[in-house]
């Protein structure tokens, strides 16, 4: 087996009294994709901060490509929650993906030839051609997350970091993106860590669930993990799982929404943003 | 209007001569016309326009205390500038911090300027210069200090230009791409700060905008290109200060007020042709996201 992209070892977060998770192991192998679950608060965002090198672990360590993680990576793509672009933003489509070859350059020096080609050839493969030319400020939420998705490609990153990247696009838009990660995985060899409240739109693509809650952690395939008894443990309260039409809903039998699965979890996820230990990442 | 105020405002008379008598403005009105248009579009991609007010009344009070204590102008505008320009870029992270400490530190700085100015016992002119522009008079050591700063601020600006651009329009996903977002904005504050200082110099401290902001949101009227907009800014901002003082040279007043409103009326034009074109663009047609999906397929 070929060597893992990342790797956690003995892994802890915690602030204060209070532990986000701690003893995580995992190996992340090169075009493995791996989902992030959890209620808000969790710990998900905080432990793509952690792989981002913009949290310091509590405990344990985190190796990218064998070396020690350290702030930012090129070797790393980074997909964000969508964010519109305010008008005026000085940029076209084609210029924000360019930004993911070219972003870390010094001085004025323009796109070789080769390059332009490589930006051509992503500004293709996530579907931008036809807003190629478009304000960034212009675009539907689901453009703009193929636009970031080319952008993050553009480094030829060996890990892909998604943070709820689907959240406040529309159905077809997630099936959209998640099926260009997905593609774009397999093709590239990529590893992908997704981070997400809604594991629906994803389920089929993923290859191993990390479910965060209550400070501990379930690692497995979804379904060994995505069980009444796994998450009912998990939680230490009963949780049920259901699958209907194809869809995995999680309900706590206490408290529904402090589990926070399903689409009704969006509003409640950006009320509490405010409160969220985590917030975006900087 | 009273034709006499007119022929004031607007007055040709020895204009060649008058032409030859402020070349050193005129340089120093084009080098800073390139220096507020280069940094215009990153002011507005940053959110700092208020900042770059505030800025300016910090640099204000420099400048007064410098001419109250009889050490050079320019020197004092800078150490203004620089300061209040750190000072909000290292305790203002997020937007709404930011703006609350520029509006603490804007009165004070004001207040501080004024006291200085009161104090101050030498000609009248220089004190209002400070706040509404002079009239048109650059002399060689000033000019010499202009162009070092302005030769400063430009150099930096094109080489961080890039990084810059991704860290300004993208924090996040730049600093995920191992992009010093933190240092680039220390290193951006510090420029915009001797942009100030420099534009202090000749519109005023209440004017700065004009030079620093009103030309790049001109441009971002018309295009988004990463290219054509730092471009047309330094064209609109070097039109504006050097048709200003062009124009002023008759009637003897200060071109703070041709140079502003030469800036805004370039701003109101490219308002009305962006807002006319954007009208008149078709409703561009999102693709369509199954048609796309096979294509992934396909290419996987």
């Amino acid at each position: 087996m070929s060597e893992p992209v990342l790797t956690l070892r003995g892994a802890g977060m915690s602030f204060g009294e209070r532990t986000l998770w701690a003893g995580l192991d995992l190996d992340v192998r090169p075009g493995e994709f791996i989902a992030v679950l959890g209620p808000n608060g969790a710990g998900k965002t905080t432990l793509l901060k952690a792989i981002l090198g913009q949290q310091d672990l509590s405990d344990g360590t985190i190796e990218f490509l064998g070396q020690p993680v350290r702030r930012g990576h090129r070797k790393i793509g980074y997909i964000p929650q969508q964010r519109l672009m305010e008008s005026g933003t000085p940029l076209r489509t084609r210029d924000m993906i360019a930004l993911g070859i070219t972003g870390h350059r010094w001085g004025l020096r323009r796109e070789s030839r080769d390059e332009r080609r490589r930006i051509d050839a992503l500004v293709d493969e996530v579907g931008a051609s036809t807003f190629a030319t478009a304000p960034v400020a212009s675009l539907s939420g689901g453009e703009q997350q193929r636009a970031r998705v080319g952008q993050a490609l553009a480094s030829q990153p060996a890990l892909l970091l998604c943070d709820e990247p689907l959240i406040s696009l529309d159905l077809r838009h997630q099936r959209g993106v998640t099926e260009l990660i997905d593609a774009q995985r397999r093709k590239t060899g990529a590893a992908v860590v997704f981070v997400t409240h809604d594991v629906n739109p994803i389920l089929d693509v993923v290859d191993r669930v990390v479910y965060i809650a209550g400070g501990r952690f379930t690692i497995g395939t979804p379904d060994e993990v995505l069980r009444a008894d796994v998450l009912s443990d998990l939680y230490g309260t009963p949780v049920d799982v259901v699958r209907t039409m194809g869809r995995i809903v999680i309900v706590g039998s206490t408290e529904a929404t402090a589990i926070g699965e399903g689409e009704h979890d969006h509003a409640h996820h950006h009320a509490d943003a405010d409160a969220d230990p985590e917030g975006p990442i900087r | 209007m009273n034709l006499d105020v007119l022929t004031h405002i607007l007055s040709f008379q020895n204009f060649g001569e008058l032409v030859v008598l402020v070349r050193n403005s005129i340089f120093a009105g084009a080098l800073l016309g390139i220096v507020g248009g280069l940094i215009g579009p990153f002011v507005i991609t940053r959110n700092l326009p208020f900042a770059v007010h505030g800025i300016s009344e910090l640099s204000f009070a420099g400048a007064s205390i410098a001419l109250l204590v009889g050490v050079n102008v320019v020197t004092g505008s800078v150490v203004g500038s620089v300061l209040a320009a750190l000072l909000i870029g290292v305790l203002g992270n997020r937007a709404r911090e930011r703006n609350s400490i520029i509006a603490v530190l804007m009165p004070f700085g004001l207040g501080l300027g004024i006291l200085a100015l009161a104090l101050y016992q030498g000609r009248a002119a220089n004190k209002f210069g400070l706040l509404t522009g002079q009239i048109v008079s650059v002399d060689n050591p000033q000019l010499g200090w202009l162009l070092a700063i302005s030769a400063v601020v430009i150099v930096t600006l094109l080489v961080v230009w890039r990084p810059l651009t991704f860290a300004s329009v993208d924090p996040d996903v730049a600093a995920a791409a191992g992009i010093p977002v933190r240092s680039l904005s220390i290193v951006f504050m510090l420029v915009l700060g001797l942009s100030v200082a420099v534009s202090v110099q000749i519109v005023g401290a209440l004017l700065v905008l004009s030079l620093l902001v009103t030309p790049a949101a001109a441009a971002l009227r018309l295009t988004v290109s990463p290219i054509w907009v730092p471009v047309l800014s330094m064209v609109f901002a070097v039109v504006s200060v050097v048709g200003g003082i062009l124009l002023a040279l008759g009637g003897g007043l200060p071109i703070s007020p041709y140079v502003t409103t030469i800036s805004f009326a370039i701003w109101l034009v490219c308002r009305l042709v962006g807002g006319r074109r954007e009208k008149r663009r078709p409703r561009r047609t999102t693709v369509a996201p199954t048609a796309v999906a096979e294509k992934v397929a396909v290419d996987a």
